[in-house]
């Protein structure tokens, strides 16, 4: 069985390793029967239409909401034991940012876990934030209340909180969704410089026409797995077609793919 | 002075305490959009304390409290219920359910309202805090006595209580309950348990709802939910400055509704004071008015910036 052996050791390299996820509303699956194992140190995105099941697959593989099945393994060990590892970033719209809060108080939430309940943090704690702003771009506005914020920079917050947990792993809900073209670039660089370090990058992304710029393995997905791997081999006209259904016209299409016809006649 | 400390320095301190206790839950309930379920478990404790008499047929504390807990605890249920298999907003379920029970609280005690015992509906919304009278209290020296401060009203000793387990568990669980309001899903993905934070805050206003019933009846404990922490939130963006305020204009709210109650029917000419409950209630509400016409954060600071 050298087949399985080599999957053995793929989920045991594997920073998120999802076998046979089922989640399901009112008795409707919504994601049905999906493996995906994000290799590591990649930059990996899930695709699909709305509706699709993108960001429940994640909550349900995060534990964030109840899976009727499946299988979720961080490196090889149950994920329960290894949430250390992982930095979630949810949509961004998915909080109240009238929340009387600073930019600086929520970058120190991603540092929840450092503290007992009788510790204040500190100093410290202070600075390391202040590093992740940097590295985002925001450190002038530590001392902004969180409601003052465009929504690029809102995601951005949300980015250094993610920076701080300093995990192998970072899950990010559709980062680029309502931001600015200047913050998705500054985005990118930062995912990248993260890739650059060995760690994982895994996103929901929407826009179909920079998969190929931002991402080098990709996840179809229209409640179940239509295809799965480096995107040069998966992100096809076909795979496409089948996510999307009739979604999408042949003109879409084509301009999507041409570049991968293109690198392979050269 | 005598006078004072026998008649109005335990009232006065006990809605000083229920004030603040009920303030600080208030700031979660508000920021997390649940200031309903104070409303709720306030409102349900009238059915559980009346058939806690129908069943003991005596009017203890203990059983009181009891029946209070239990249907709290019925009303918890009930909404979740109605949520998930009507599939409404949790506000709907929480309207459908204390309305309900309250009036079925209200049927079950005209139905036995011949039994001439002091249980009725304005009792459960205006409390008695006119009548917890230190009967010991002559002078400032019986507060270094231990006899007459052991007849202190029980009434004051439960809410110090429940004043201190609600500080407690705050200062445990500030990150949780923060972290918690502010962004669940994160919360959860960091394992800060927001599923059980948020069962724990809705037992703490509970029993803080249920311990302030009895003294001071249903209106205080409604009021004091929301006002001073919707008000204290329309002057600061900060968290912590925001429950400093709550605290302030809940001591404000509880000394100058006693206090008003009291003298200003007097003032206008009139012969007898008005309840020192709705007083309290009333100037929450007035402080909240102001907070919203001047209070200097009453632009949500989302809609104040264009995207």
């Amino acid at each position: 069985m050298p087949d399985d052996a080599r999957l053995d050791k793929a989920i045991l390299a594997s920073p998120l390793a999802i076998h046979g996820l089922t989640v399901s509303y009112d008795h409707r699956p919504v994601v049905h029967s999906v493996d995906f194992v994000t290799p590591p140190g990649s930059m990996s995105a899930i695709i699909g239409p709305n509706g699709a099941g993108k960001s429940s697959l994640l909550k349900a593989a995060l534990g964030i909401t109840r899976r009727l099945t499946g299988d979720v393994r961080v490196f090889g060990r149950p994920y329960a034991q290894m949430t250390r590892h992982v930095a979630y970033v949810p949509q961004r719209n998915s909080v109240d940012w009238d929340f009387p809060a600073r930019v600086i108080d929520v970058v120190v939430m991603g540092l929840f876990r450092d503290l007992r309940w009788w510790q204040f943090g500190g100093r410290g704690q202070r600075r390391r934030a202040m590093q992740a702003l940097t590295r985002v771009g925001m450190e002038a506005f530590a001392e902004r209340q969180i409601g003052q914020l465009s929504g690029g920079q809102q995601q951005r917050v949300f980015l250094a909180r993610a920076l701080v947990q300093e995990a192998d792993l970072t899950i990010l809900d559709e980062p680029f969704a309502g931001v600015d073209a200047a913050t998705e670039t500054a985005i990118v660089e930062v995912l990248k410089s993260l890739r650059d370090e060995g760690r994982t990058l895994l996103c929901v992304h929407h826009d179909l026409a920079t998969v190929r710029d931002y991402f080098d393995h990709v996840l179809l997905l229209n409640v179940r797995r239509i295809a799965a791997g480096p995107v040069d081999q998966a992100f096809t006209e076909a795979n496409l077609q089948a996510t999307y259904g009739g979604r999408l016209s042949s003109v879409q299409l084509a301009r999507l793919v041409e570049p991968a016809l293109a690198a392979r006649e050269h | 002075m005598s006078e004072f400390m026998m008649f109005s320095l335990v009232p006065l301190a006990v809605a000083v305490i229920i004030s603040m206790t009920c303030a600080l839950l208030g700031n979660f309930l508000v920021l997390r959009r649940q200031s309903l379920i104070g409303d709720a478990i306030s409102h349900v404790a009238l059915p559980g304390i009346v058939v806690s008499f129908l069943l003991t047929g005596v009017l203890s504390s203990s059983a009181m409290m009891l029946g209070a807990g239990v249907s709290a605890l019925v009303t918890v249920v009930m909404i979740e219920l109605i949520r998930r298999l009507g599939r409404v907003e949790a506000s709907a379920a929480m309207g459908v359910v204390f309305t309900s029970l309250f009036a079925l609280g209200v049927l079950l005690l005209e139905w036995h309202g011949a039994s001439g015992v002091h249980l009725d509906v304005e009792h459960a919304l205006y409390g008695n805090l006119e009548s917890l009278i230190w009967f010991d209290g002559t002078g400032p020296a019986a507060l270094f006595d231990p006899v007459a401060l052991a007849d202190l009203p029980p009434q004051l000793g439960r809410a110090a209580w429940v004043g201190l387990l609600v500080v407690a568990m705050l200062v445990v669980l500030r990150r949780h309950l923060v972290l918690g309001s502010f962004d669940p899903e994160f919360a959860a993905s960091v394992s800060a348990r927001p599923a059980l934070v948020d069962l724990l805050l809705v037992t703490l206003v509970a029993i803080a709802a249920i311990a302030a019933f009895e003294a001071v009846g249903s209106i205080i404990v409604i009021a004091m939910f929301i006002c001073p922490a919707a008000a204290a939130r329309l002057m600061t963006n900060r968290l912590g400055r925001q429950i400093a305020w709550s605290q302030l204009f809940a001591v404000l709210s509880a000394v100058l509704g006693y206090l008003l109650a009291g003298h200003a029917p007097g003032w206008l000419g009139f012969e007898a004071s008005v309840s020192a409950a709705g007083m309290i209630a009333s100037v929450a509400g007035l402080i909240l008015l102001a907070a919203c016409l001047a209070g200097p954060r009453r632009r949500r600071t989302g809609a104040a910036t264009s995207v």
